[in-house]
């Protein structure tokens, strides 16, 4: 069996997780494994290694716990202080602050000024958001091979 | 250099008059940004902190706004310094509490402002006086324009620029008008246009923004939406409903004159009465009744007496505005007496209230 994330070396670290109702499977090779940091097979989301973006899909069971890797916010310090840590903070807790916006504000998404800088990268933005949804579906109906190809466009796009 | 020598004197400041000014004391428009990759203030470490205000006070150093301007971080201002900040609108009150590893940028003329590690790592505003809306958004929106070439500032494609609250992520505007309302609060109507404004969702706040009380009968009327709405929209939502909130007041002013002549004429001439006898006068006090004078020097009743006069006393009798003419610290009763000595002194060659010219018939209704 091929790793899924290289589809070179033989995989020899097999992971299986439920999420939700759903049954999550991933084969990767040693190298894979060790370069998503996988020595402690409890504590992290299959999704988001497969994803490789941070973003964790069906965060629902565990938003209290999720940390933002860049600044250390939690949910729950969300919570007690209105505040996030820092711009990552809104990817990391896109889920909840969903909810959220939509009480606060008018609509969900911007519309007005952005920096001019970013208008470009603005439309790849919107491209790479479109792709993380089909991986995320892709993920759900275990087509790996599909996922893996989509996750390798949005790397590209990111990398631009 | 002495804050007091860059703030433009108190007497210069009431003369720059605007449009709907005896209504709309002054319009602004504030920005929220944050750097890319940073933490924001509240979450980060000292160095962080640090490095942000490092950046964007060299950014903000070059922009030609800042010509002349001023520059500094705030624990390079006294505490009473600061307070004088806020009692002129130029920095929040929670920036007031900062110190190290925060800053402040003020153009010469202070029409516009960079609050620097508030509670985003930027916080830039336009104020001018009356009712401006419009130049005060193409100014700090010209502003942001030139920063953002020379900083990288936290932006998504979805949410638009990400704050630290989630109530200003998209544009980061807030556009708000401060207003002095004394007929509607006289005529028992303001409960319920605050309770209309609100409907439209906008927010109505006290003298010092978010949590404080309508001290003087002047409130700040804002939008809370910042995502889903673009700056042209929010902008001209508040152009109308300020608009609307001028004539309401007018025609607030005009019915009680109307109405209850007799009772306007006594609530302003005692007004006038306690700030040109008192002895000793708390700032809230004085507030109050300076309000009720201004009223009266609108509706002609102190011939002679510009609008200004009123506004810089009501700038003046502010605590940090009157301790700073000191150089000793005074307690709050040495400077309610101070307060009344100058009102007296000001006030004493204004002449005693007189009924305004159309109306010397009204008290006989």
């Amino acid at each position: 069996m091929l790793c899924t994330v290289c589809k070179k070396k033989e995989a020899t670290v097999h992971l299986t997780q439920i999420v939700g109702d759903k049954l999550i499977k991933v084969d990767l090779c040693e190298e894979c494994a060790k370069e998503k940091g996988i020595d402690d097979p409890t504590g992290f989301a299959l999704a988001e290694v497969l994803m490789g973006l941070g973003v964790s899909e069906e965060a629902g069971q565990t938003a209290s716990q999720t940390r933002c890797p860049q600044c250390g916010c939690s949910h729950a310090d969300f919570k007690k202080t209105g505040r996030l840590g820092c711009p990552k903070c809104y990817e990391v807790f896109a889920e909840e602050l969903a909810e959220v916006l939509k009480s606060m504000h008018r609509g969900a998404r911007h519309v007005g000024k952005a920096p001019r800088k970013k208008q470009r990268a603005r439309s790849v933005e919107e491209r790479i958001e479109l792709l993380q949804r089909k991986l995320e579906q892709a993920v759900a109906v275990e087509e790996y091979e599909e996922a893996a190809r989509l996750r390798d466009e949005i790397r590209t796009l990111k990398k631009e | 250099m002495n804050l007091l020598d860059f703030l433009v004197p108190v007497e210069e400041l009431v003369r720059r008059d605007g449009p709907e000014g005896c209504v709309v004391i002054s319009s602004r428009v504030r920005l929220a940004r944050n750097l890319e990759g940073m933490p924001f203030p509240g979450r980060a470490k000292k160095s962080d902190r640090a490095k942000a205000l490092e950046r964007i006070q060299e950014a903000v150093a070059q922009l030609p706004q800042m010509e002349g301007g001023l520059i500094r971080q705030m624990d390079s201002f006294s505490s009473w310094e600061k307070q004088a900040l806020v009692e002129r609108h130029l920095i929040s009150r929670e920036h007031a509490a900062n110190g190290e590893g925060s800053g402040l940028a003020l153009s010469r003329d202070q029409s516009v402002g960079v609050m620097i590690n508030e509670e985003d790592h930027i916080r830039m505003h336009a104020l001018l006086p009356g009712f401006q809306l419009e130049a005060a958004w193409r100014a700090i929106d010209e502003l942001d324009t030139l920063l953002e070439e020379r900083l990288d500032y936290a932006f998504s494609a979805k949410l638009g620029y990400l704050t630290a609250c989630p109530t200003n992520v998209g544009t980061g505007i807030r556009v708000s008008a401060m207003l002095h309302l004394p007929g509607l609060v006289f005529a028992e109507q303001i409960n319920q246009v605050i309770q209309a404004v609100n409907k439209l969702g906008l927010a109505v706040r006290g003298l010092y923004g978010e949590g404080t009380e309508a001290l003087g009968n002047i409130f700040q009327v804002s939008n809370q939406m910042t995502l889903g709405e673009s700056e042209e929209e929010i902008l001209a939502k508040l152009r109308k409903v300020t608009a609307q909130l001028v004539e309401h007041e007018q025609n607030a002013r005009e019915a009680l004159l109307e109405k209850k002549p007799r009772m306007v004429f006594n609530t302003v001439g005692r007004a006038f009465g306690t700030l040109a006898n008192a002895f000793t006068i708390s700032s809230k006090e004085a507030i109050n009744l300076l309000s009720v004078w201004r009223l009266g020097v609108e509706l002609g009743m102190f011939p002679g007496v510009p609008r200004a006069l009123a506004d810089e006393l009501l700038l003046l009798c502010q605590p940090a505005h009157l301790q700073l003419i000191r150089p000793r610290e005074m307690k709050p009763e040495e400077r309610d007496i101070l307060r009344a000595d100058l009102l007296r002194s000001r006030l004493a060659a204004v002449a005693r209230p007189s009924l305004p010219p159309n109306h010397s018939d009204a008290l006989d209704k």
